[in-house]
């Protein structure tokens, strides 16, 4: 069982979710412009990705609130809780103000039960074996 | 059940209105133990489905009619008698006594809905959607967590403060009224089972503590 930090409602049991799929896909700008197999693509075509990976998750039972995830899908370590429409933390870490993303003022949330784990979001080990920020722990 | 003679309204029909655990009454009086833990199904209540942002002006306005929203998870917010109940960061539950209902002579959903006036967000009248158990007595916390999964102990579950989640895998918001009492409120179809998981849950503090 994953605890997740709902960015709303603070630590919860998985059971209590919904898993949305990959994040950051986008919606094609022009759809009628698309073939058929770059349709395909969009609608079913997703990545595999060992290691960190970010999704959607919605907390279906608690505020009902969607949000985004950077998981390990090897280690299930969750590495960063954000808001939908923030950049990926893990990518953004490039740029000086790496890991602001995940707290960022105009989400959704009300800014009082943001996770712990935030602070953790630009931890540049990916791998196995890395500390499990508080609230990953199974 | 209430006494519900005195109120009429609904055309009339308010006298064969039946709550969705009343076929329980019998049963869940007789697995409560007095002192211990007791189960009851509440009153109706009038409840009201609200989504509105509570920054912006309607949310003011809204503010003014329930006697204010809570911001935060856990929060509750509500003045004389109307308290409303936090599900997410622009969406409450209003639950208020049943004779403010609109059809039995109050003003309640009449009086939120002009309040929101054409902004955006929703006044929903709930009040058949949700049922309402009230678990109290020493046991009512070791009844709750065996199939909840919040800490309920009260430094992080303190009197006054409901929660949405899942008790017996049944989606409820759960609402913490006093310091041994709790009220459930589960879905109406979800009544009968949750109404029976409780009384289950419960069966093992009628005998007495094995040492």
């Amino acid at each position: 069982m994953l605890l997740i930090s709902c960015p709303n409602c603070g630590s919860r049991d998985e059971t209590e979710f919904h898993y949305g799929g990959q994040a950051h896909v986008p919606y094609p700008e022009d759809p009628a412009a698309l073939d058929d197999r770059q349709w395909a693509e969009f609608l079913f075509y997703r990545d595999n990705t060992k290691g960190a990976f970010a999704e959607r998750w919605l907390h279906s039972t608690g505020c009902r609130q969607w949000f985004n995830l950077l998981r390990d899908t090897v280690t299930y370590e969750i590495q960063a809780v954000y808001p939908m429409g923030a950049a990926r933390p893990d990518r953004a870490a490039a740029a000086p103000e790496s890991g602001t993303a995940s707290t960022a003022p105009d989400s959704t949330t009300t800014g009082t039960a943001a996770p712990d784990i935030s602070g953790t979001s630009t931890a540049p080990a990916t791998s196995a074996g890395t500390t499990a920020p508080e609230g990953a722990s199974k | 059940m209430a006494d519900t003679a005195a109120l009429n309204g609904i055309n009339g029909l308010r006298h064969i209105r039946r709550s969705p655990a009343s076929h329980l009454a019998a049963a869940l009086e007789a697995g409560s133990i007095e002192g211990t833990v007791v189960l009851r199904e509440g009153p109706f209540r009038t409840m009201v489905g609200l989504r509105v942002d509570p920054r912006s002006e309607e949310g003011a306005r809204v503010v003014a009619v329930a006697g204010g929203l809570p911001l935060r998870c856990g929060d509750v917010g509500g003045a004389d008698g109307v308290r409303v109940l936090w599900l997410g960061p622009s969406e409450f539950l209003v639950v208020a006594s049943e004779d403010v209902h609109d059809s039995l002579g109050g003003t309640l959903i009449d009086s939120l809905t002009a309040a929101l006036g054409g902004a955006p967000g929703q006044v929903v009248d709930l009040s058949a959607n949700r049922t309402t158990f009230e678990l109290s007595g020493t046991r009512a916390r070791a009844v709750l967590e065996k199939g909840c999964s919040l800490d309920l102990h009260p430094r992080s579950f303190p009197p006054g403060t409901a929660l949405s989640t899942e008790v017996g895998n049944i989606p409820v918001v759960l609402e913490k009224t006093g310091k041994e009492s709790f009220r459930i409120f589960p879905r109406a179809s979800f009544a009968d089972f949750l109404g029976r998981w409780l009384l289950d849950a419960m069966r093992e503090y009628a005998s007495p503590e094995v040492p």
